[in-house]
């Protein structure tokens, strides 16, 4: 996907260096490396040296060469982030004169998962923009989905903008029988899309133009969930087919992120021929989508999109969890601005009279400080929460009746043609009493 | 005394009662009913045991009680089992003859029951009943007994009834606990034919429908033989419990209304009418309608006989079952039932009577008590087996005996 010589890069400043690491990420960056566009150069970094010799990048970093001996973090992030600390000059070196780093790893393992938060730091410190782009394990791969959690917090703290891909996502898109390779490849698949389209939007020059800055400010203090796709369609009804393929995508809980995000980006991109209409109609479908997120949205004409859209999505939702937790994996500061700032604005008297002058409204109880920072986690959990609902494609949910099978409680039930007949007789076939 | 006339008893444990019947086989061959004892099954639902040391007590008690009535000690018993698991299908074997001049000998006879019975049965069932229907010889159907008939090749339609082996064993092993020996275990819809149906009625055809209070079983007579065999985890607890929901009154509440005041169909004279509920809390006293009761309870057990309706209109037996059908098990007592099922069913319907027997008359010719009498009817068809086998002086006799009942 090279940017066409007549729309060629805007950005000459603009580096950015892709940094794939531990199994996950050199495998990626691998894939990257041969079609990632202009300006972008790619780097692996691993503990293990025969991975890293597979990799056809040309910059290859192998860390604690002399500590483990090229076999291997062995899964312990601990191990990873020491051997990170101990070449931590090796590192700078590699983020230098570089104004974009993009961590490219697969979480749960040793060296990703050690290694990523202390190059975000690094790299940070070397006077680059850090955005780190992760896949979080499989539900079933236990140990290493909590291994992740901890590191994808402590990214968050180093990094500028964390954009996660849960691999649970992607496996519900199949069933049982779906053979394990074909989804670790997909998922990859899915990672490897989205990366590129990240990649995409950061260097293609646009109609309406989206940076960096743009994605930061979509990723920034959102810190739990985020996540990105791309969907490309061609044809007479692209445009319809594009919104159709984003709302099913597996990674986007088939809409339902829409739905739910607090913010987002959308970049679409495509050939000379693409006409407003068009841009019109996708953009109007997702801003429908989230009725009061922050919305950015960019475009693109690149002449090897003629025929074809490609639709690159970011969206990010508030925390939910991590106000209440403690502090210690928290940045120093200034990550998460905002939110219960904003927030605190529900509680204060003058405004909710203000609000509803018609309406008895009784004042507000007095707290205690303690008590009112717990409203203040609560309500930017909650209120975040309770906006979505009223989203219009959310599908509505009528609690079901449970109807008491008293005595049979706990005996096997009484199956016939499918019919429990331990329930009632007069309650099966609906009879009304009275 | 001890040998001479043995005694047999029938043990069935019941979702509602555990009950034990001893019966003495008279020298003539005749059975006598002596003793009776029962008791309140208190960890049994559906058929099935929930608490197997309660049911222990509950055994104990039961086979004291028939103990003290009939002044004899119990050592073994013929066991009831029961349980939605139990399934019961027609199956054929084969056999050739192979003796030079094809005169069908006991042999054959046994090879081709032997065939029937291996059936492709998965590894956790095992067989109750082979119940032999018919030979046939040489595609000449319909013989009862093909023994020193010529033939090349030999026949049999079988009736298997068959369970989950685990749950089988759960009863044997109850009984084993108090120890007493299980002699054989019984499915309950055959103990509770054997009671109610003489052999006239078995030739015509008949159905007997058993509705217990946590199972319903039911049994298809047709030409002398069992042609069909089936349980259904439902019965009058089933009742109780839909009383208990629908009027919302506490389980001990509404088996007593049921009792009172239930019944299988619903009259235009039992609308408002209204029963008023004590209440011991010194809340006002509450009215339930007659009619709401009894809508409840009608459905349920319309729905007991249609399920059963169904299965028979799968055999396609019911122009060949002109005895009718018969009721039994407590579900029977409900009142109206034999009119709400001869119109279910499509035939003469009747409460069935255990009238095929001698002693304790008045005392046991209740619907309830048919399973146990069975149980104990099928011990004595078993000794009397028994008999013809070991002792051939006593073979000779009961032979005898059985062609002067004939003539």
């Amino acid at each position: 996907m090279m940017t066409s010589p007549e729309f060629a890069p805007v950005m000459k400043a603009l580096s950015i260096r892709v940094i794939g690491l531990g199994g996950a990420g050199v495998t990626l960056v691998g894939k990257l490396h041969a079609e990632s566009p202009d300006g972008v150069r790619c780097a692996v970094i691993h503990t293990n040296s025969r991975v890293l010799d597979h990799s056809p990048c040309d910059e290859r970093v192998l860390l604690g060469a002399k500590l483990l001996r090229g076999l291997g973090a062995g899964g312990d992030p601990d191990l990873g982030r020491a051997v990170a600390e101990d070449s931590a000059e090796q590192l700078k070196s590699l983020c230098s004169d570089t104004d974009l780093v993009v961590i490219v790893a697969g979480l749960g393992g040793g060296t990703a998962t050690g290694v990523a938060p202390v190059l975000a730091r690094i790299a940070k410190e070397a006077g680059a923009l850090v955005l780190a782009v992760v896949a979080v394990p499989f539900d079933f791969e236990g140990q290493r989905q909590r291994q992740a959690q901890a590191g994808l917090r402590k990214l968050r703290g180093a990094a500028d903008a964390v954009l996660c891909l849960h691999n649970q996502k992607v496996c519900q898109l199949w069933n049982e029988d779906t053979r394990a390779l074909e989804i670790f490849n997909n998922a990859n698949e899915l990672w490897a899309q989205g990366v590129q389209g990240v990649l995409n939007i950061l260097t293609r020059r646009g109609l309406i133009h989206v940076d960096f800055a743009d994605l930061a400010a979509v990723l920034r203090g959102r810190n739990s969930e985020s996540c990105f796709a791309t969907v490309e369609a061609a044809g007479e009804n692209r445009s319809r087919d594009l919104i159709e393929k984003a709302l099913a995508h597996p990674v986007l809980d088939h809409g339902h992120a829409l739905t739910e995000a607090d913010a987002l980006l959308v970049t679409l991109v495509g050939g000379p021929d693409m006409t407003i209409g068009e841009v019109n109609r996708i953009m109007d479908a997702l801003r429908r989508q989230p009725e009061d997120a922050q919305f950015i949205m960019g475009a693109s004409i690149c002449e090897e999109f003629a025929g074809r859209l490609s639709l690159t999505i970011v969206a990010a939702k508030h925390a939910v969890q991590d106000i209440d937790q403690p502090n210690d994996d928290k940045p120093s500061g200034g990550e998460r601005p905002g939110d219960p700032q904003i927030e605190t604005q529900f509680l204060r008297p003058p405004e909710m009279e203000s609000l509803s002058a018609s309406r008895f409204v009784p004042p507000p109880p007095e707290l205690t400080e303690s008590k009112k920072s717990e409203l203040f986690a609560r309500q930017g959990g909650r209120g975040g929460k309770m906006r979505k609902t009223g989203s219009r494609w959310r599908q509505g949910q009528l609690p079901l009746e449970i109807i008491s099978k008293g005595r049979f409680e706990k005996s096997q039930p009484t199956i016939h043609h499918g019919e429990d007949l331990d329930v009632p007789t007069y309650i099966r076939r609906g009879i009304k009493l009275n | 005394m001890f040998n001479s006339s043995p005694i047999i008893v029938g043990l069935e444990l019941g979702t509602s009662k555990v009950c034990a019947v001893v019966g003495q086989l008279s020298d003539g061959g005749v059975l006598n009913i002596i003793g009776l004892g029962q008791s309140r099954s208190r960890a049994i639902r559906k058929g099935e045991i929930v608490n197997a040391s309660d049911v222990a007590e509950d055994i104990r008690n039961a086979i004291v009680e028939a103990e003290q009535m009939a002044d004899v000690e119990i050592r073994s018993v013929y066991l009831g089992v029961t349980g939605g698991h139990i399934r019961g299908f027609n199956n054929r074997g084969f056999h050739s003859v192979v003796s030079a001049d094809r005169e069908i000998a006991p042999e054959d006879v046994h090879d081709v029951i032997k065939n029937a019975k291996a059936i492709n049965l998965s590894a956790e069932n095992r067989v109750v009943h082979v119940v032999r229907q018919h030979f046939s010889v040489d595609g000449q159907n319909g013989i009862a007994d093909p023994v020193g008939m010529f033939g090349a090749r030999l026949e049999v339609d079988v009736h298997v009834v068959h369970g989950q082996f685990t749950r089988l064993q759960n009863p044997i092993r109850a009984v084993k606990g108090v120890q007493i020996d299980v002699e054989n275990i019984v499915f309950t819809g055959l103990a509770s034919s054997l009671a109610l149906l003489s052999n006239e009625q078995k030739e015509l055809g008949a159905l007997v429908i058993d509705i217990g209070g946590g199972t319903t079983e039911f049994i298809v007579y047709s030409a002398g033989t069992i042609k069909h065999t089936g349980v259904f985890a439902i019965g009058g607890d089933h009742i109780s419990n839909d009383l208990g929901y629908g009027l919302k009154v506490p389980l001990p509440m509404a088996e007593k209304l049921k009792i009172e005041h239930g019944s299988a169909a619903v009259d235009d004279s039992d609308k408002g009418v209204a029963i008023q509920l004590p209440c011991e809390t010194g809340l006002p006293d509450r009215t339930l309608q007659v009619g709401h009761l009894r809508r409840i309870m009608s459905l349920r057990v319309e729905e007991i006989l249609e399920l059963v309706n169904e299965e028979i209109e799968g055999t396609g037996l019911r122009e060949y079952m002109r005895a009718g059908a018969f009721l039994c098990g407590g579900g029977a007592r409900i009142p109206q039932i034999d009119k709400v099922a001869s119109r279910i069913l499509g035939m003469p319907a009747s409460i069935g009577r255990t009238n095929s027997m001698s002693g304790l008359k008045s005392a046991l010719d209740q619907p309830e008590f048919s399973t146990a009498i069975g149980l104990v009817k099928f011990g004595s068809f078993e000794q009397q087996k028994h008999l013809h086998r070991t002792g051939p002086l006593h073979a000779l006799k009961s032979r005898f005996s059985q062609f002067f009942r004939v003539g």
